[in-house]
């Protein structure tokens, strides 16, 4: 959170509306740990990661949707290794994101 | 944004707190609740009985510093994260190698305390990046402050301040201690704390020569190496490649 935090308010003071998406589970390799988190803002702004990169942009898309939508979701990445880069996560292993707007 | 405002206002006065957030099997989904050190919730998680079994789990996972999903009856599960209090750096020796060292701690979430009772060393020119500057000699300085989220950088390079500060951090709670000097220094180091009455137990728990052997010659990268073992030390590690 700490990582996030300063650009949560940056954007608050502004008027934007935000969310917040957080690994709350990892399964085999996955590149950030559960907690990690990414924040989103209406404007486009984004800070943080919940992943080497390869799923920032779903999570992206996912968090304007919590935002137009008000409602949380989780949502799960991964396959097994093989057929990892179809899906975009390289790393293999599954992570679970939790997408929520700020309120 | 009351648990928004409550987690950012303990992370601020760096109170440890843990957040509860459902996931599944209660509404709202993403219903949320802080929870202090002491029990003290803020928020309402629509858990019915499952609350204080919650409440006991994010307290127990405080402790630890670890995040979790976790089931409880009904097909609820909510995710707790928790928020200890931050790690603290203490630098001894405001000197050219505490100047990166206190700028790679801040990137990693520590608070950094810089401490040295010469004036024109610690000088709020060289540290405006530090958390806090403490003008004071090292053992006036550590005394009361340790717990077992400090760890203890002695950079002097000067028994006289050294020494001291190393008498209160050795004895303490502090999660890791480490000293500056070469392999000939540490050993009279050594022969001087002996004499002044340290345990073996507690010379063993001294890092010193300090920092991960990775050839570091500038002050950035013997502050690189200093920072690397803390890592090492609070992840159980020896920061040796694998095998």
């Amino acid at each position: 959170m700490n990582d996030v935090l300063p650009a949560i308010e940056r954007w608050r003071a502004r008027g934007d509306a935000i969310a917040v998406a957080t690994v709350v589970r990892t399964l085999g390799s996955a590149p950030r740990g559960v907690g990690a988190k990414m924040a989103v803002s209406s404007s486009g702004a984004m800070a943080g990661s919940v992943s080497g990169g390869c799923i920032e942009g779903a999570v992206f898309e996912a968090c304007q949707q919590a935002i137009a939508t008000g409602e949380s979701r989780l949502l799960h990445f991964g396959v097994a290794d093989d057929e990892a880069w179809d899906v975009g996560l390289a790393c293999g292993g599954t992570i679970d994101v939790f997408v929520e707007p700020l309120r | 944004m009351v648990i928004h405002d409550a987690l950012r206002r303990a992370l601020d006065a760096e109170q440890p707190v843990a957040v509860a957030t459902v996931l599944a099997g209660a509404t709202p989904i993403g219903g949320k609740l802080l929870i202090d050190a002491a029990g003290v919730t803020t928020g309402s998680l629509a858990a019915g009985a499952a609350t204080a079994q919650i409440v006991a789990d994010a307290l127990a996972l405080l402790q630890r510093g670890a995040n979790e999903v976790r089931r409880y009856e009904g097909g609820l599960e909510v995710f707790i994260e928790t928020y200890p209090a931050p790690a603290t750096l203490l630098v001894v020796g405001a000197v050219h190698i505490a100047i990166p060292l206190v700028a790679f701690a801040r990137t990693l979430q520590f608070r950094t305390v810089v401490i040295d009772a010469r004036g024109a060393f610690a000088t709020p020119e060289r540290f405006a990046h530090a958390d806090e500057l403490v003008h004071a000699w090292p053992d006036e300085a550590l005394a009361g402050r340790l717990t077992a989220n400090s760890h203890v950088v002695v950079l002097t390079h000067d028994p006289k301040l050294d020494d001291p500060a190393l008498l209160v951090a050795l004895p303490s709670a502090a999660r890791y201690v480490g000293a500056l000097g070469s392999p000939r220094t540490h050993a009279r180091r050594l022969e001087r704390l002996r004499a002044a009455g340290v345990s073996e137990a507690h010379l063993a728990r001294l890092h010193a020569p300090i920092g991960l052997r990775i050839g570091g010659q500038s002050p950035e990268e013997i502050a690189v190496s200093i920072i690397a073992e803390i890592i090492a030390v609070r992840n159980g590690r020896t920061g040796a490649a694998p095998s």
